[in-house]
């Protein structure tokens, strides 16, 4: 292994990070503080508790979600996709670094920044809305598991982008909807039959109900089949990216 | 491109070529790239190499020339790992690029031809980072001497995007250079370079190659191939039509034109002045003919200038002036290339 070469892609690719600090953190930062004032303090003191959880801690998961999944996906895609339109990825094609550590620079990098991102979310949480962490750890494999999941999925999606307009799309007009859908601000216990069915084809439900239970200990799905899905989502992007690495895929011609 | 058509004995270019395809091989001489049987089609069905053979000697810079399409990106892209090949071998300094691609790759320094940089970043801060990519562990002092070499010193915090053209250009020959390669690829350095940076460039390969490092260009300006390589390839068509040493290349395929200038008008050649064909200018004041190479009277076959010049004097014919004119590399590629189509 180039652990050395790793090391230099992780460190360029979280440099990135910090010269572009505004967007990739204090941007979603700040969204999610408005949504905590709005839906947490100024809606939410009307609303009942659910399944026991105040509502302005209710929606603390989720939208630490919306904005660790919509940030994974566009920092790892751009992370991957502006060396390919700059033609700066001839380097990385022309040294002595194998595909997974290509893979371990960039998703580490883009996953590294979305865990901080998690954390920071929280943090911020604290301060509009109290609530207790009942599985710590739990919540941090989730917030991980999540995390570099959703990496990998950008990282796919800088591969097969082929305009920047793509890169914006995905995360704006499907992660984004499919947060909102997925039980962010409202239990999906709380939908009607047909709805509910329905929503279970979304993979963002698991991913909520899942770290919402190691909040509050409280589930519509079950942890079981939560982080079932989510390590299976994780295999799934694992095995399209050594598919693309394969086949030289948008690389190597 | 203008073409070569009155220049004589062009048949004769394609034989010796035909017999003088490849490099002879020497198994005394160190190669350090030794590339055999190389093919690329590409998925749209493009045959971009047909078969290429090529050893490149350790210490040389040597030049690749080849019309626009010709496969010399094709198969520097091979080499360096951007482009897979279809068929053949690559061995660089004895490891195969295929089943032993990271040591392959760390001898191997490419300066591409796009200034493709991250704009956003220090001059310092995208060596380092090139240095690091390739396994190697920091080295400041290292940098540092890089940088001062390519008189990128002074901008060493700026921004990429800031530099000029020119600037841009040291710097991605700083980021080959950063891990120290033993083979430095420079894929048309100098296009949309002004002359002075040009100079500066050619002064900085030539250090390059006193260190020991291997350089391997490709270029349209054929004049730096003259002026600066020590063998010559031509590709075309996905094909190498020849590789040969320059000199002997010049000396093989060029021609010089030699023109004597009279002091009086001159009706006729006189019969019997010059056993080769020789041509009186429409004044009446020169005569000139041609001969291959540089001379080629040495081996006493055909006579020479100074054979001509005592006939001129032996009868009296009084004369002014003397040129020479050689025939460039330029002249003999697009003999070549204009041949083999």
């Amino acid at each position: 292994m180039n652990w050395i070469g790793v090391a230099a892609l992780y460190k360029f690719e979280l440099a990135r990070t910090w010269r572009t600090l505004f967007q990739s953190i204090a941007s979603p930062v700040l969204s999610t503080a408005l949504y905590f004032v709005v839906f947490g303090s100024a809606i939410g003191s009307r609303m009942p508790p659910i399944d026991g959880v105040p509502y302005g801690a209710f929606i603390v998961p989720g939208l630490i979600l919306l904005a660790v999944l919509t940030e994974s996906v566009s920092n790892a895609s751009f992370g991957i996709y502006l060396p390919r339109f700059t033609g700066t990825i001839y380097e990385i094609l022309s040294a002595p670094v194998s595909a997974i550590e290509v893979l371990l620079g960039y998703v580490g990098a883009a996953a590294t920044k979305s865990v901080l991102l998690g954390l920071i979310i929280f943090a911020t949480a604290r301060i509009f809305v109290s609530f207790e962490l009942v599985h710590p750890w739990w919540s941090l494999a989730f917030l991980v598991l999540i995390s570099v999941t959703f990496a990998l999925f950008g990282f796919l999606l800088g591969l097969w982008a082929d305009g920047f307009e793509k890169l914006q799309i995905v995360p704006l007009m499907v992660i984004s909807p499919l947060t909102f859908l997925g039980g962010t601000f409202y239990s999906i216990n709380m939908l009607p039959t047909p709805w509910r069915k329905i929503a279970l084809f979304n993979p963002i439900v698991y991913l909520v109900d899942g770290f919402r239970w190691a909040f509050y200990d409280i589930a519509s799905v079950g942890p079981a089949i939560s982080l079932s899905l989510t390590l299976a989502m994780l295999l799934i992007c694992v095995g399209l990216v050594i598919y693309v690495f394969k086949t030289g895929y948008r690389l190597r011609t | 491109m203008e073409a070569v058509s009155n220049h004589e004995g062009g048949p004769r270019i394609l034989n010796s070529l035909s017999s003088r395809r490849l490099p002879e091989e020497n198994p005394s001489l160190d190669k350090v790239l030794s590339i055999s049987n190389l093919t690329k089609t590409y998925d749209n069905g493009y045959r971009a190499l047909k078969g290429v053979d090529l050893a490149i000697e350790r210490g040389e810079i040597f030049a690749l020339l080849g019309p626009n399409g010709a496969g010399k990106t094709t198969l520097i892209g091979i080499v360096c790992g951007l482009v897979r090949p279809s068929g053949g071998e690559v061995l660089v300094d004895g490891c195969d690029i295929a089943t032993d691609y990271r040591a392959a790759r760390k001898k191997i320094g490419l300066v591409p031809q796009e200034l493709s940089a991250n704009m956003f970043e220090s001059v310092w801060g995208t060596v380092t980072f090139s240095r690091g990519l390739f396994g190697k562990r920091a080295d400041p002092a290292f940098v540092e001497r890089i940088l001062r070499d390519l008189s990128l010193w002074d901008k060493k915090e700026s921004n990429i995007r800031q530099l000029s053209g020119g600037m841009k250009r040291r710097v991605l020959i700083a980021k080959a250079l950063a891990h120290e390669p033993e083979i430095l690829f420079l894929d048309e350095p100098t296009a949309g370079v002004d002359v002075e940076l040009r100079r500066e460039m050619w002064e900085m390969v030539r250090r390059l190659r006193d260190k020991g490092v291997t350089i391997i260009l490709t270029t349209h300006y054929i004049e730096e191939a003259e002026d600066m390589a020590d063998r010559i390839g031509v590709i075309d068509k996905g094909e190498i039509i020849l590789v040969e040493e320059k000199h002997a290349l010049m000396r093989r395929l060029g021609k010089t034109r030699v023109t004597v200038g009279l002091s009086r008008k001159l009706d006729a050649i006189p019969p019997g002045l010059f056993a080769r064909p020789l041509d009186l200018a429409e004044d009446g004041l020169s005569l000139a003919f041609t001969q291959k190479g540089e001379d080629d009277s040495g081996a006493g076959a055909e006579p020479g200038l100074a054979d001509l010049l005592k006939q001129l004097a032996a009868r009296g014919i009084d004369f002014r002036s003397v040129n020479a004119d050689r025939s460039s590399l330029e002249d003999i590629f697009i003999d070549l290339v204009g041949k083999s189509r």
